[in-house]
Formats: structure tokens, sequence, C-alpha cells
């Protein structure tokens, strides 16, 4: 199985996903430079994290034109497992393959912590092997995190299964004090109609290794690597 | 030339007269200002050489020593640990979020340039009292840059330590810290060699910001400093990511001669420093350099501080694949000039000369001081403390030593800085082990089971009460914060902010303290690779504390084995190692409970403290403590309650000995409890290691006492047989963690 790791200049955490990707899950990947125009037979593509292009203008709004971009469409479009981290999720959305947008984090202030997100559905490839309602304790790192959609977005979200992860306390209990950055009902991930798509602002990349603190990002990894098999 | 023109250049008559002899004539304005810059006190060390002379500087571990961009030390397996602290103080009180940032990118720069992949930074900062006007403006614009930089460009911040005293409140302190990992055989530096080889610009154009910021760094502020606001740079995190891939990309292959990046004084600096260390000349012509503004004088391009920069000496005919990787990350690399075989500095504008200067006159031959030196006259008093004066005064706000711990944790310099931290991104490229706000930062070295471990701490208070010995106990608390993760100290690196070196008692406290750093670094086997000199830290006249920030970088041989700063279970033995003897001197509970800065700062022997930090690296190495903390601000019982928050409430009940400082039974406890001896670790361990913990101190003849156990929820301390403190974790820890917040938004109110 071979992932693709794309490369924005500006993307930083495109090593910690390669690093993943090969080192913990023992998968293949490739490193995909944003000016390419294919990705090279990839099973699985990952847009990571970082400040693509410095995100000077808008979060993920000049990714989007990226050459690259026209094959991570195709592929996402006829179904190809897509996960976007983080400013990978903020290119999803300026690209429009996921609904929405983000905002500054209430409080103005970027954030990185631990926080606790809940599966709510597992019928996606990158979920495929939570319990339902599992709860997952990963980091978080960004400054324009607040998912936000119109009420009219959210209500179909809802009604299509289609968001993925919420933020919610130890408990998990979803409240507004585990919301770290005031996200419509409490979003931390989604995923498109079709559920091959999904955008997540957590670094599941950073939690794959009980050294630096949680091993509980693997499964959404190991999560696609089972659905790839499964076929 | 005109004298005022002279003196707007920050030089002296004297420094004048050397020029025209140095050059045979009086120099042109462009020249002039090339001078002015490269002989600042920022960028010559004229006051500061004759004293830095003096530190250790080598051992069979450096690999660089300073000189260079940055230092290095080996760290097996054909790897360096190339790392460097600088200070970016003057442009982050005049603009604190862009001079933060850019400091930032500067020693980001510094470490890429060596050809290392940077991957962690800290930082160390000084501001005025928190509750006074402006503080807290400054202390979110500074954080707001260092995270704004550090986050973006993707390299972790992994600690440091914020403090706030009324002396900073006109200069605050803004120290950055940088470490990277080489492999050795790939480092480069700067140099400049071989005529004919090709000299190339890359990165941000140049424009008119930032021009004179090293002059600016070397003189004091006054009522017009906000006026110097268009001498702070501005940052673009985003051209030094891309700057960094590519240089490291370059760097692969075998085209370059030297590299350098342009910092303080700009193209100037980078020209001049590259010919000499080569001892060769270069040529340049400024009409090629990519300029972001019209209209812009050869004076102006030279002197520029625009931030982003590198200067790149190319080998002759591998020109193009130079050029092909910097096109690839849509930088454009300029090629302006060449090196030369007669030592001078050329500058060009459309081929008519326009400066030409011997470039040892710039660097070698600048002007070195003797500054006169006298011992402060405020010393004599300062250093008197009368205890029983001082409990006959009574204890302000604190009815017992209990509230007094209390009020120690919500201190500004105890309390904790998570509202920081987090603004940070400390996890980014997946290494960091030990995150901020307990000690040493550890991050692991990918492909190797190694770790590096770092430390940045200072103590301005106790360097004011005795320079030499406060920098000695700098020296020693960086190098066992390294030592308590289990890392064996390899090198430092210092950052010395001080006053008006032209005032005898500011360059007496200089002297004293580069004394200290010496022996200090000399006995614990940790030599000085390379820093930074920050004098003129003054408003209207008044000086900063005398504050060196030292920074130590350790190494440990398998990263499985890093020890944390927190208890790490309950039913585990506490053991204290090393001995409190209520010096009070300086200490924090001094200042917070009695109001009073007096004393002299704590004792230290260097002899014992290197003993302790090698049974502290032995102890994690064998696996025998599960967590160590060294005991530093507020004594034995802030690093008691500091091991028990992040646990999620384990508690610890402990006794620990009474000592006699003087007459009063409250002073007197409250020594033992908050006296701030030095060379103290409180260490945790299961039972059945308690006695080879304890064999093991005593072969290496450390004092070690068992002091309690930890369990429950509560935080309890005897001192000699009576209780003093009894508090719950939980809410000892729910103030200790939301003191910063709450001061705001007290402040808001």
């Amino acid at each position: 199985m071979k992932f693709a790791v794309i490369v924005f200049p500006g993307s930083n955490c495109d090593q910690d996903a390669y690093y993943a990707v090969t080192h913990v899950l023992g998968q293949q990947a490739e490193m995909v430079w944003h000016k390419d125009a294919s990705l090279k037979g990839a099973d699985v593509v990952i847009l990571p994290g970082g400040f693509a292009h410095g995100d000077y203008l808008r979060t993920g709004a000049m990714a989007r034109f990226s050459p690259i971009m026209n094959a991570v469409r195709s592929f996402a479009e006829s179904g190809g497992p897509t996960l976007g981290i983080c400013n990978g999720f903020q290119v999803l959305l300026e690209a429009g393959l996921l609904p929405g947008a983000m905002l500054r984090n209430r409080g103005l202030k970027f954030r990185c912590e631990h926080v606790h997100i809940r599966v709510e559905h597992t019928d996606t490839p990158f979920t495929l092997r939570c319990a339902p309602g599992q709860l997952l304790r990963i980091p978080i790192a960004h400054g324009e995190g607040n998912y936000y959609a119109d009420p009219q977005t959210i209500a179909s979200l809802e009604k299509n299964r289609q968001v993925i992860f919420r933020y919610t306390d130890a408990g998990g209990v979803v409240c507004d004090e585990a919301n770290p950055n005031g996200s419509v009902a409490s979003i931390a991930g989604i995923c498109n109609e079709r559920r091959n798509i999904v955008g997540l602002m957590p670094h599941p990349e950073r939690a794959c290794e009980l050294s630096l603190g949680s091993t509980d990002g693997l499964v959404i990894l190991e999560s696609v690597v089972s659905a790839l098999t499964a076929v | 030339m005109d004298s005022r023109i002279i003196e707007q250049h920050g030089l002296t008559p004297d420094e004048y007269d050397r020029i025209v002899v140095f050059m045979g004539r009086e120099p042109n304005l462009t020249e002039l200002g090339i001078f002015s810059v490269m002989w600042s006190e920022h960028c010559s060390y004229k006051s500061s050489r004759v004293h830095l002379k003096t530190l250790p500087t080598e051992g069979p571990q450096v690999l660089q020593g300073p000189g260079e961009n940055a230092g290095a030390v080996d760290i097996g397996d054909g790897l360096a640990a190339v790392f460097k602290i600088e200070s970016h103080n003057h442009p982050s009180f005049i603009e604190p979020y862009q001079g933060a940032a850019t400091g930032v990118g500067g020693i980001i720069r510094d470490i890429f340039t060596m050809g290392a992949r940077p991957i962690a930074l800290m930082n160390s900062l000084r501001f005025g009292a928190l509750d006074a006007p402006g503080t807290r403006r400054l202390l979110e614009g500074v954080v707001a840059g260092i995270a704004g930089y550090g986050n973006s460009i993707g390299i972790p911040t992994v600690g440091g330590e914020i403090a706030f005293e009324p002396l900073y409140a006109g200069n605050v302190l803004v120290n950055v810290f940088c470490l990277g990992v080489a492999k050795t055989a790939d480092i480069i530096k700067g140099v400049a060699s071989g005529v004919g080889n090709a000299v190339y610009y890359v990165g941000a154009k140049t424009g008119r910001d930032g021009i004179h910021g090293a002059t600016m760094a070397s003189a004091e502020f006054d009522e017009k400093s906000s006026e110097k606001r268009p001498a702070v740079q501005v940052g673009d995190p985003f051209m030094e990511k891309l700057l960094l891939e590519a240089c490291l990309e370059v760097m692969q292959t075998d085209t370059l001669i030297g590299i350098q990046d342009m910092g303080a004084a700009g193209l100037t600096c980078s020209t001049t420093e590259m010919g000499s260390r080569g001892g060769a000349g270069v040529e340049i012509d400024v009409s090629l350099v990519p300029q972001r503004e019209s209209g812009m004088t050869p004076y102006e391009i030279m002197l520029s501080e625009s931030q982003e920069r590198m200067l790149l000496v190319v080998k002759s005919g591998r020109e193009a694949e130079v050029e092909r990787i910097f096109d690839k990350w849509d930088l454009h690399a300029s090629h302006i000039g060449h090196v030369t075989n007669d030592g001078m500095l050329r500058v060009k504008n459309k081929g008519v000369v326009v400066a030409e200067i011997p470039n040892r006159a710039l660097t070698d031959e600048a002007p070195v001081y003797h500054r006169p030196m006298d011992r402060p006259s405020y010393l004599a008093d300062a250093q008197r403390l009368d205890v029983n004066a001082v409990a006959a005064k009574g204890y302000g706000a604190c009815a017992s030593n209990g509230e007094a711990l209390l009020a120690l944790l919500v201190s500004p310099t105890i309390c904790s800085k998570n509202w920081a931290y987090r603004q940070y991104d400390h996890m980014v490229q997946t290494n960091t082990v030990n995150r901020p706000g307990m000690g040493a930062g550890v991050v692991r070295v990918k492909g190797t089971d190694r770790a590096l471990a770092m430390s940045v701490d200072g103590n301005g208070r106790y360097c004011y009460l005795d320079p030499k010995r406060g920098a000695m106990l700098a020296v020693a608390e960086a190098a066992r914060n390294v030592a308590c993760a289990g890392a064996k100290p390899l090198g430092a690196t210092n950052c010395l902010n001080f006053g008006n070196p032209e005032r005898p008692a500011t360059m007496w406290q200089f002297a004293k303290a580069v004394e200290g750093i010496g022996e200090a670094c000399r006995a614990l086997g940790t030599p000085i690779t390379g820093g930074n000199v920050s004098l003129y830290n003054e408003t209207d006249g008044r000086a900063i504390y005398p504050t060196p920030i030292i920074g130590i970088v350790g190494l440990m041989e398998h990263a499985d084995r890093v020890v944390s700063g927190r208890f790490q279970g309950t039913g585990d033995v506490v053991v204290l190692l090393g001995e409190g003897k209520g010096e009070l001197g300086g200490s924090e509970y001094l200042k917070t409970v009695h109001d009073i800065v007096a004393g002299e700062p704590p004792a230290i022997d260097l002899a014992a403290e290197r003993t302790l930090q090698e049974l502290l690296v032995e102890l994690a190495d064998e696996r025998l403590v599960r967590s160590a903390q060294d005991c530093s601000d507020g004594g034995l019982a802030v690093v008691l309650a500091e091991c028990c928050f992040g646990t999620g409430g384990i508690g610890v009940e402990a006794s620990i000995a009474g000592v006699q400082i003087g007459a009063d039974a409250r002073m007197n406890e409250a020594a033992a409890l908050f006296g701030e001896s030095a060379s103290r670790v409180v260490v945790s361990t299961s039972p059945d290691r308690l006695t080879d913990v304890l064999q093991r101190a005593a072969a290496k003849r450390v004092p070690a006492a068992v002091i309690g156990q930890t369990g429950g929820n509560l935080l309890t301390i005897a001192v000699g047989g009576r209780v003093a403190v009894d508090l719950s974790v939980d809410a000892a820890e729910r103030a200790w963690s939301s003191a910063l917040e709450r001061h705001f938004s007290k402040r808001v109110a």
C-alpha cells in the first residue's frame, strides 16, 4: 500500500506524516511536490499540516491552486481515501472538497495541546477500526481551527452523519469548556458525502508513539490500511 | 566629514581618526556607514572581547567553538548538535511582535547556515513587573511573535523561562535559543575563498527596514526610542522556511564554499566576515541586489537589515546547479559578485566603485576597549541581610508559611507559563519527549537511539547581588536541569545582557559574570561554543539587572530513559539529593513575601555540583529514578509542589530537616522551605530501588535523604517534625496554573 504525502511550500508536518506512515505503520509513502502533476500511483493521499504558501491570504487559500491539486481532486472525487490534517483540512475546505470554512480560534491565540476527540462515525476509511464513540487523546496545534458553516450546511452534515470527530472533555462529553477553538457544534473533523475524504484539525501523526505522549492517533492511519486491505 | 554625521553614526572622534588612518583618506558616507555598523558594539564586541577571550571554548566534544554562525558538539554516530543563543532585546521593546519574531528567524538562520536542520527552539524572557503599565502588551506581543515565527516555520519551541522584575520594564530581554542536528562531515562555514568564485544573494528582497539596527542595539533608550521603530525589521517565516529547505538541499551538493545569513548589519557584515574568515576579498555590485523599493542608495542597501536573506559563495562553474535548486523553491538566487584576492570589501554600483575598505579594518582591526571597571557602590548595602530585622518587620499578608507557599506559587516568576507555552507549537517534528514547563526540553534524534536535552537559565537578582556567583549559579542550574532529564551536559552557549559598558560599575558586573561563567563551565565540562552580548540595556540611565543567560545542551544515549520532572505514581519514595542550608539571599521568598532584594546569593561548590550531575545521569541511565526536578526559585517547597502538578493530583507527604539562620522560628522554617541552596534535586524512586539509589549517592558522596512518599491528594511538608504546609494539590495547582490569566483578567476589569 502506498501513501502520497503532498508537500506544499510551507508544509511543516509533511515529514511527520511520512515518518508515522513509514516508520511506525510500516507502509510505503512518497513525498509529492506540489508542482507535480501525478500522485504516482498512491492508494491514500495525505494533505499534511503546516502553513502552505505561508497562509498569509487565508489558510489554504493559495494551496488549492497548486498543480498537484488537480490530481488530488480527481483522486478524491473518484473515491480515493484522502485525509487532510490541520492545514490539509483547511486546504480541502478551500478547494471545495469538504464544506465549510475556518475562522480564527475563539480567543484569537494559537493553541497547541492534547485534546480529546470523540469518534462519531466509524464508516469512513479513516475511522473503520475505531469503536463507535471511542475517545482519542490527540494534539491540536492551530490558530485557525474554528470550524464554521451556515446552519443549513451544519444541519445537512449532521443529517448525513458527516461529522466524524467532535471535541469533548476527558469523559467524552461535548461541552463548551472542552471546545478549544469555538468550532460550531464542537466539530473537530468531517467527511464528504461519499465518506472517502476526511479532514480534521487534530494531528493523528503526532500521537503514534508512546514516547511522545499518546498512541491514539495510530488507529486513524491503521483504519485506512484495513479499509484498503479489505477491498 | 561633519562631526555631527560621525556622531549620528555612533562613532567617537577617536574611532573616526582610526578610520582615516586605515583608509589613508576620509571615508565617504557609504564607507562611514559600513564602519559604523561593523564597529558597533553589537558587531565588534569592542567592550566585551577582552573578557570573552577568557572563556573556555575547547574540549574533545567541541567541533566548532565561537566565531562561526553557531557552535557545534559531537553527539556520536557522525552527528553534531549545532546550537546558539542570541538576544533581540532592543527591537522587541520597540515592536514586540516583530522584534521577537525576527529574533527567532535570526537564530534559526544561524543554525541552518551551518548545514544543520533546526529541531528545537527555546527562549528566555524578562519583563517588568507584571502589573506595570505596558508589561502585558510587551509579553503578549513577544509571545505571539515567537509563536508566529516558530510555529509557521515548523520548529518546536520546547521550553524556556519567563521572569518579571521591575528593572526590565524599560528594557525587556528576549533571548532565543535554537538547536539543530547536522552530519559532522556536512558542517559548512561562513567563508569566502577561491578567487573568481561566485557570490550569490538568495532570499527576500532588500528594503529600507532595519537600517542601523545594529547601531540601535548599541545605544541606550530614551524618550525618543519609539521613533526608532523603522529600525525594527519585519519577519516572513514562510520565506525562511523556503530558504531553510532550499539551503539544506543545496548543501547536499558540493557546490558551496561557504554560506552566511544576513543578520545584524546585513550585506555589510556577511560580505566582510566571510571574506575575512577566508583571507580573501569580496566584490559585489549593489545594483544586482534584489530590491523591494526603488531609489535605494548603496548606503541603504549595504546597511539594510531586511530579514530572510543569505549570502552564498558558489564554486565557479557550479552556478547553474545552485540556481536550479533555488528555482524549485521559487527563490531567486542572484549572482551579485565574486571573491577576490586583495582582501578588500569592494562595493560597486552599476560598475562604479562606491566603497572600498580593507576587510581587516572592519573585523580584526575593529577597536578593542579595556573599559574601566569599578565595583558598584550599591553592593555593600545590597549584600547585607539581617533576617532577624526582616522577621521583626512582619510577614505582610501571609499568615503562615503555608500561605507563603501559595503566594510563591502564584508569583509571576514561579507560576505556570502554560499560557505562553500552549501558544507555541512544541510538538511539530514529532520529537518532543519532555514538553515545556518541566525543566529541560528533550527532543529525540530520529534515526538514532539518542536524545538531546537543553535548558536556558539565568537569575538577574542573583547577578545583581553577586555577578560572579550569580553567573556560576546560572551555568550550574542549566546543566543541572539537563542532567535531571538524564542527559550529560556537553556544551554551553551564553547571552550576556547588561547595561552601558561605558559605566565602570556595569563593566565590573560584566567582567565578574564572565569570570563566573568561565569558572563554572570549566568545572562542569561544558565549554562555551558561542553566544552573543547585548549591552546598553538601559533606559534613561537605569540599567537592567546584569543578566547572563546560559543555554546548555546535553546528550542521552537512550531516548527511552528520559526522566520526567513530575511524580509518576503513588507509593514512590521521595529523596532529596544535596543539602539545604536555608540560604535566603536574593531569594524569590524574600522578594515575594517581604519585598526585599538583598543578601548574598546561595554558595556553590562546583566540584560537588559536577558529582551531583554525574549521579543524575547514572541514575537515569540505570532507570533507577522515576522523576527528577531541580531546586531553584522558591526552594524545596516549590519544587515539591511542582513535582505534584500535572500528575492528575498525586500528593506527597514530606518531612524535611529544619535549619537555624536566626532567632525567629517562622523565619527559620521559611528558610528550610524556601531557601534556595544550590546543587539540590528532588528525585522519586520506587521503594525496591531506594537502596540502590542511596548507595550510588553515597558512593559519589552526594548527600541523599529520604524526605517522603508520594500519594494521597495533599501536599504536606513538615519541617523538623512540625507540619508547616498542608495544602490540597488540586487547589494549589489551580492557583499556580491559572495565575497569569487571572492576573490579566484582573487588569482588564
